[in-house]
């Protein structure tokens, strides 16, 4: 049900710069709707990212992290046609996994 | 030659630590809702088993200093510390402190950024948490501007 993410990987020198742009609501449950009852949270929980199938970085997340997320890191030993990809898990259960490949 | 107030001063220090080390050590669950659910800096940090924060320029925060909309304020956390084990980003002034928190590994380097949502002005944090338990911080002012008058 989720938009796909956006990845961009890019090598340079000994590691690649990763940039994931994700497509979610991060509903904060602090706000309220127009009958004035509060909007419940929905966030993504975890993220998780691997290279070449081997994880290299994890994350947790809280609702204060901005609606439709910008993430970025750095992958070392990373170079180009490597894979990167990246899963999230929401606080629905809901997940999803997009693929890059380094440039 | 002690004062009572220094008398008082003392015993509140000893049971801050008591009560510091009273606080379980969770094993690493899926999700941890105590750290998302603390309200400040301090509890956010300690619900990663870190310790008493302390200010270094070992470590570093990046963000605007005025931030025209609160809900999408770019934020970034790095050190160049070695034996990290994972970056915190909070926001003092939020409902709850924590925004995001990342494993560090070897594979990638202590340096992340995301985007926040902050509901007023406030301190944000970035801070490192040792293989040790130490916590180490940097703090940064973000002034967050409503109306969009753009400060």
């Amino acid at each position: 049900m989720a938009d796909p993410m956006r990845i961009r990987a890019q090598a340079s020198g000994d590691k690649a710069t990763v940039r994931v742009l994700m497509s979610h609501e991060m509903e904060s449950g602090q706000r309220k709707d127009a009958a004035g009852k509060t909007v419940p949270a929905w966030f993504i929980q975890e993220v998780t990212a691997t290279h070449n199938g081997k994880p290299v970085l994890s994350a947790e997340w809280g609702p204060a992290v901005s609606k439709n997320p910008f993430l970025q890191f750095a992958v070392k030993g990373a170079k180009a046609g490597d894979k990167i990809a990246v899963t999230w898990k929401d606080s629905k259960g809901d997940t999803r996994t997009d693929e890059a490949t380094v440039s | 030659m002690q004062t009572r107030r220094e008398t008082i001063k003392q015993s509140m220090v000893v049971a801050g630590l008591l009560a510091s080390a009273g606080i379980p050590q969770f094993a690493q669950a899926a999700f941890n809702k105590t750290g998302f659910d603390a309200k400040s800096v301090q509890d956010a940090v300690k619900a990663y088993g870190g310790g008493a924060i302390a200010e270094s320029k070992d470590v570093t925060i990046t963000g605007p200093d005025i931030a025209e909309n609160g809900a999408v304020v770019p934020l970034g956390a790095s050190t160049s510390l070695s034996g990290v084990k994972q970056m915190l980003v909070l926001v003092e002034k939020n409902p709850a402190a924590l925004v995001a928190m990342f494993h560090v590994s070897d594979a990638v380097e202590a340096n992340f950024s995301t985007r926040a949502k902050m509901g007023q002005s406030s301190d944000v944090y970035a801070v490192a948490i040792m293989a040790d338990g130490k916590a180490l911080f940097a703090k940064k002012e973000v002034k967050v501007t409503l109306g969009g008058c753009g400060g």
